[in-house]
């Protein structure tokens, strides 16, 4: 067995027994799907009922306003302003729709108030602002003696459909399967560089410290002992991604069949259609566009992008492990490390889920400290294949350069006791 | 062993410049120098850990080359082992490395440690050894592949006199089966007793090499330390007036006079002569130049 393998297996076997890796292989995902649920039900969370008061003496808006789940409308027209401002205090209503009698619809516009002690959410205010606005038209219309009912008629409402160019139909919601699947195979890459970047890290700095260092590179090469724990903690990762992606795909079977087969009891649908037609309708949506994505090709990427990305990086944590002494010391040489990774996941939240192929996105999906992640946040949209090969030509061409130059930085570090290196040094090492 | 010519730099810090050392086949070989010297540079390039800048270390007559990794064991004055690791399968490990099949590596380490006494320490983690146990451990590592060079540094730091005494044992046992052993060491006694040959280096130069015998005759004063029982010291002294003679102690049973004499050119027969016509000598014998002497009078200069 070549040493090289040798240290791969020690290095996987260390890292798969450790129990944090247990702990995170199966307690994550549950950590996960709970945060997901709970920010799920905290959102759709039904808030207390709102009392609103609408004190109109135009006459106009009486009926206007309709209870909802969340707000109460009650006509407090007979009571004053001043006493409105009172009673506000006391809390009885959230706020108080005040509504001058006017004679020209048009001074309407600047001249209605909403009163109340908290300033209101942006929903409420246009809402109200809606609702008065209609109620206005309307009236302005017959008061200048259109037909209303004909404007009624006539109104035109154009729902888009979507189609690709390849010319299959793409169903309405799809970008946002994308950008949530896109996202999360780039959020994971950036998760698993750090956590395991910082394996590496640790387990550099732990042979430093036990300097067992010195009796491993008697028998082995420093490049090979670097490469094969990277090799070593990426299978880890894989491996841990495996299960992940295992237990994912039974649970979205399992999603699917229940969803998909509860469905043609006819009993069961009519009850689920009864109870909320919406949701039911949405979830079979989203499991269809799921499967028409093209989920093995991305799961390739995501593998390609993982290693070349992990690799990238890993080699960089294992030169800052190299090059101090303990794990303190490694905050000086973190920052420029994080900061690509974080540069990366921003311009994908905020540059491909607007503009996937803008000239932004393209650009730090070709720069190989970023592509792996803002990359695999485009695939899901369709990125031309000479973008997608210049990529990874380009994280291969880095990646290999980088590990040339941590494993000279690593060859000098991990001899180099009782200083904290400066990046000056770090350069000087390269030449030696 | 042979070593050529060795000049290492780190950056502006010269480390070894132009080191040769010459290393019989089959003898310990005492590497001695104050801390910081260069030593373990030295050592290191032996190990192929790093490279020399000039010169070119041989081992058998070739040139050193990443083969010869497995014909040699090293053990670090710095021990070190995986802390959270079992011991057998840490020893597994390091064995492989070192080119050992498995099947081979596990049998050998059987036999070392049901040898050592340590065999139910297999599953034990290093971190619930003491530091002794681990440098037993360690020390069966660095000879189990039985290496034709053997190096350590500060091979019994750590180790109580009993486990000192083992150790030195199985060393001993080594060099009689044949491989050659480099030895450093901050220990006088030791090497004394142990090493065949010995080079100092100081200041990241070669500043003695040779068999201890010869190096001690280098540092030779001449100087006698004679004990003599008599009435008539007086006499004595007169008689001695050629010579340089100085007041001295050192451990006798009897009531004597304790001096040294600088002999010189002159024969210690002739002095034995002239004394044991003045007394009983009680005590003759050539002062020895002790390692420890040299090491610091060489280094002082």
């Amino acid at each position: 067995m070549s040493v090289l393998n040798l240290i791969i297996k020690r290095e996987f076997i260390a890292k798969v027994r450790n129990k944090s890796f247990i702990v995170m292989t199966f307690v994550s995902p549950l950590i996960f799907v709970g945060i997901a649920f709970l920010i799920g039900y905290l959102s759709n969370m039904r808030s207390e009922v709102k009392h609103i008061g609408v004190h109109d003496e135009s006459g106009y808006f009486i009926d206007s306003f309709k209870n909802t789940s969340s707000y109460q409308y009650e006509d407090v027209s007979h009571i004053t302003k001043s006493e409105i401002k009172d009673s506000l205090l006391s809390k009885r209503w959230e706020g108080v729709l005040y509504i001058p009698k006017l004679d020209n619809f048009k001074d309407f516009e600047k001249n209605v108030e909403y009163i109340s002690e908290d300033s209101p959410s942006l929903g409420f205010v246009s809402q109200a602002e809606r609702v008065l606005s209609d109620k206005l038209t309307k009236e302005n219309w017959s008061a200048q003696g259109i037909d209303t009912l004909k404007i009624e008629a006539a109104r035109i409402d154009v729902d888009l459909n979507l189609v690709k160019s390849s010319g299959e139909e793409t169903v309405r919601g799809l970008n946002e399967i994308k950008i949530a699947i896109g996202s999360g195979f780039g959020y994971m890459i950036m998760m698993f560089i750090v956590i395991y970047g910082n394996m590496v890290m640790r387990s550099v700095i732990e042979e430093k410290t036990s300097r067992i260092i010195e009796i491993i590179i008697s028998s082995v090469k420093p490049f090979h002992l670097m490469m094969g724990k990277i090799i070593g903690t990426t299978l880890a990762g894989l491996l841990q991604f495996a299960i992940w992606a295992i237990v994912g795909g039974i649970l979205f079977f399992l999603a699917q069949s229940f969803f998909g087969l509860n469905t043609s009891s006819l009993q069961q649908a009519n009850e689920l259609t009864q109870q909320s037609p919406d949701s039911m309708a949405m979830i079979k949506m989203y499991i269809e566009e799921i499967k028409s994505l093209p989920l093995l090709s991305m799961l390739i990427y995501f593998i390609v992008y993982f290693i070349g990305g992990y690799f990238l990086y890993s080699s960089i944590y294992a030169a800052i492990g190299a090059a101090v002494d303990n794990e303190t010391d490694t905050q000086q040489f973190m920052f420029p490390v994080i900061m690509p990774l974080m540069l990366a996941v921003y311009v994908g939240f905020f540059t491909v889920i607007h503009e996937p192929h803008g000239t932004i996105a393209t650009a730090f999906s070709l720069i190989p400290f970023t592509s792996p992640i803002v990359m695999l946040m485009r695939i899901p949209f369709g990125v031309p294949a000479y973008q997608i090969i210049l990529s990874i030509v380009l994280l291969l061409g880095t990646f290999v350069g980088m590990v040339w130059v941590a494993s000279k930085i690593y060859r000098i570090g991990i001899l180099s006791y009782g200083k904290k290196p400066s990046w000056k040094e770090l350069l000087k090492w390269l030449k030696y | 062993m042979q070593v050529e010519n060795i000049t290492k730099t780190y950056g502006q810090k010269i480390a070894l410049q132009d080191v040769s050392l010459s290393i019989t086949k089959g003898s310990i070989y005492g590497l001695l120098g104050p801390n910081g010297a260069g030593k373990t540079s030295l050592i290191r390039i032996i190990n192929q850990i790093t490279y020399p800048d000039k010169g070119q270390v041989f081992l058998d007559g070739e040139p050193l080359q990443p083969n010869h990794i497995k014909d040699i064991g090293y053990m670090p004055e710095e021990r070190g082992l995986y802390k959270s690791m079992k011991v057998g399968e840490q020893a597994l490990y390091l064995a492989q490395l070192k080119g050992m099949s498995k099947v081979e590596a596990k049998k050998e380490l059987t036999k070392w440690f049901e040898k050592f006494g340590i065999i139910d320490w297999w599953d034990k983690k290093i971190q619930e050894l003491s530091k002794g146990m681990a440098q037993k451990v360690q020390f069966i590592v660095t000879v189990l592949h039985q290496p034709k060079l053997l190096i350590f540094d500060e091979p019994f730091s750590g180790f109580d006199p009993v486990n000192a005494n083992l150790i030195k044992d199985e060393i001993l046992k080594l060099r009689d089966k044949g491989s050659t052993i480099i030895f450093s060491t901050h220990r006088m006694e030791s090497v004394e007793e142990m090493c065949d040959d010995i080079a100092l280096i100081n200041l990241s130069k070669k500043i003695i090499e040779g068999p201890l015998v010869e190096v001690k005759k280098q540092y030779r004063t001449f100087v006698y330390w004679v004990g003599v029982k008599t009435n008539r010291q007086n006499e004595l002294k007169q008689a001695l007036e050629i010579y340089k003679i100085k007041e001295a102690t050192f451990k006798s049973l009897d009531n004597d006079w304790q001096f040294s004499v600088e002999l010189g050119e002159n024969s210690p027969s002739e002095l034995l002569q002239t004394l044991l016509r003045f007394g009983e000598v009680t005590h003759f014998s050539e002062q020895i130049p002790t390692v420890n002497e040299i090491f610091i009078k060489a280094v002082s200069s």
